[in-house]
């Protein structure tokens, strides 16, 4: 078995509430009405072992969601996925004990100091406290995360640090496929630097599957072997950097330019939605 | 699955309230402050009753006090699952590999241990202020209820804690007007003959009614284990369907969030 992770015609719709028109008669307003995103639309994707694999998409494309179906946070509607041989609905227990995942906010209890948060998530990984407190000093150290930090509160850290903190608790656990939901977003191009660095160095040294969503092209580009470009919670292709230039138009097309293709949606565009965010 | 293991991995809950409370002290002895006074001024409504004053202060003091302890319990448990989300950590408690009965069992464990040293705590205050003279009461009877009880809060504070799961906007309001309602049928500073005849039959749908009856024969009238042992089997059975019913009920809440994305939706 060479997949880390499959997935086989993968959907996730979900019915989100709207916002009743104020202008609207009361019974209206009382019954608001529903509507429907198909926020995963058909997917199906193999992520080989040992890969550093990219999700590459703008805001609302399924990215997340994708990543929730495989963190066994949401069920899929129909479709499969299993992570290193296990269905990701039936054998939950046993996926969970195999991965990790950061997201992009930092989820953390805010009141307490980045080293009690750690020794939590340690305690329900199992991971012996001593062991975890000697992990998480060289993983943060080699994130260059300043030391004397470790027991100031959270609330108190930058985002960037938040960030490196959040990287430490998902490799504390020494997972076997990693997680990474847009780990660079917001960042100072320092810390983006630092984790990037750090997740090159990851698959190096561990064998770890990582699974990496972006909507920064330089960055799925420079990490990933290979990306999927995600769209309205479809894939539109996937393959190298390489591989999605060439089909596009030669070596020398740029990756938003790769994208617009697929997408049809302008890059520079998308980003400035971003930076509004 | 590994006992040692759960065993473990729910001290991590422990350990985080403990932390917690540690980083929130000044607010903990200022909840304690309040919890001593609305004890105090409860048991002060029965220094007016003249003659027999030292019956009605204790009886309202048991009252208080043991409202104050289940009320813990309760608030503990069903809250937490709200609290979780409102700190933005609950995708990642979620989905630790461990039992969800390790996860809640932990908050549950801690929550009770909580409670406990609170209660004790406002106990001592409140009894050297009124020199309450205990030496009717048998107190180890007393703990016995208290335990018992544990189990059917510890229920159905799990069956709370699932609103929020169900609703993120309602389910944290919803589990303050249930506490309010087990606080009016219960019979905490009144006997049940003193709610209108219509919401009496209502008293016997919450444990509560039956810890509050127990304790004060315990406390009052010095019961044994023994005199109440039907009262005490009758709590440890409501506690022992509670439980299990509570899990399973907030497994139902737990894949109904999985299924429609309402366990949390940001980033
Ligand atoms: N839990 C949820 N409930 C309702 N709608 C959701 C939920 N999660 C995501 N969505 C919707 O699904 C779409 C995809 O979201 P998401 O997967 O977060 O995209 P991305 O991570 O690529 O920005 C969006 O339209 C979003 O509003
Ligand atoms: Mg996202």
């Amino acid at each position: 078995m060479d997949s880390a992770i499959v997935c086989h015609q993968v959907r996730k719709y979900f019915w989100e509430e709207q916002e009743a028109d104020p202008g609207a008669c009361w019974l209206k307003r009382l019954r608001p009405g529903k509507r429907l995103t198909k926020a995963v639309d058909d997917v199906s994707l193999e992520v080989k072992r040992g890969e550093i694999f990219g999700l590459l998409g703008s805001n609302g494309s399924g990215k997340s969601t994708l990543i929730r179906l495989m963190a066994t946070l949401l069920l899929p509607d129909s479709g499969y996925v299993s992570v290193l041989g296990q269905d990701v609905v039936k054998n939950r227990l046993a996926v969970r004990r195999m991965i990790n995942r950061v997201s992009v906010d930092a989820a953390f209890f805010k009141k307490l100091s980045a080293y009690e948060n750690l020794m939590y998530a340690a305690r329900l990984y199992d991971v012996n406290p001593r062991q975890a407190k000697i992990d998480a000093e060289a993983i943060l150290k080699r994130l260059g995360f300043p030391r004397n930090k470790i027991y100031a509160s959270m609330e108190n850290l930058s985002r960037g640090m938040q960030q490196k903190v959040a990287v430490a608790r998902a490799l504390l656990t020494s997972p076997m496929v990693l997680l990474l939901d847009e780990p660079t977003t917001g960042l100072d191009p320092k810390s983006k630097r630092d984790v990037q660095d750090f997740v090159l160095e990851v698959q190096a040294e561990h064998d770890t599957t990582i699974i990496l969503t972006t909507h920064d092209m330089a960055e799925a580009e420079r990490l990933c072997q290979r990306i999927a470009i995600i769209d309205g919670g479809r894939v539109e292709d996937i393959d190298t950097a390489e591989g999605l230039k060439n089909k596009v138009g030669g070596p020398s097309t740029t990756m938003e330019e790769v994208f617009f293709a697929l997408t049809g949606r302008d890059w520079s565009k998308e980003a400035e939605d971003h930076e509004a965010d | 699955m590994k006992l040692t293991r759960e065993l473990r991995a729910s001290m991590a809950f422990a350990q985080r309230q403990y932390n917690l409370i540690k980083r929130y002290w000044s607010w903990e002895v200022v909840f304690l402050f309040y919890s001593i006074i609305n004890t105090l001024t409860i048991g002060l409504i029965g220094v007016q009753a003249g003659e027999n004053s030292g019956e009605l202060i204790l009886y309202l003091v048991v009252g208080a006090l043991l409202w104050g302890f289940l009320s813990v319990v309760f608030h503990e448990v069903g809250e937490s699952v709200s609290w979780e989300r409102w700190e933005g950590t609950i995708e990642y408690t979620f989905m630790a590999p461990i039992h969800r009965l390790t996860h809640l069992g932990g908050m549950c464990l801690y929550a009770i241990g909580y409670g406990a040293i609170r209660t004790i705590i406002v106990l001592i205050a409140v009894a050297l202020f009124f020199d309450l003279s205990l030496t009717g009461a048998n107190l180890l009877t007393g703990l016995a209820v208290l335990v018992v009880s544990s189990l059917s809060f510890i229920g159905m504070g799990l069956m709370a804690a699932v609103l929020p799961l169900l609703s993120p906007e309602k389910g944290s309001q919803a589990t303050h007007i249930i506490q309010g309602f087990i606080l009016l049928i219960s019979g905490v500073y009144y006997e049940i003959e003193a709610l209108p005849a219509w919401m009496q039959p209502l008293s016997r749908f919450s444990p509560a009614t039956y810890t509050l009856r127990a304790a004060r024969a315990a406390l009052l009238d010095g019961a044994s284990i023994s005199q109440l042992a039907p009262e005490l089997l009758r709590l440890a059975l409501i506690g022992i369907l509670l439980i299990p019913l509570g899990l399973f009920i907030f497994s139902l809440g737990e894949r109904y969030a999985m299924r429609t994305g309402k366990l949390k939706r940001n980033g």
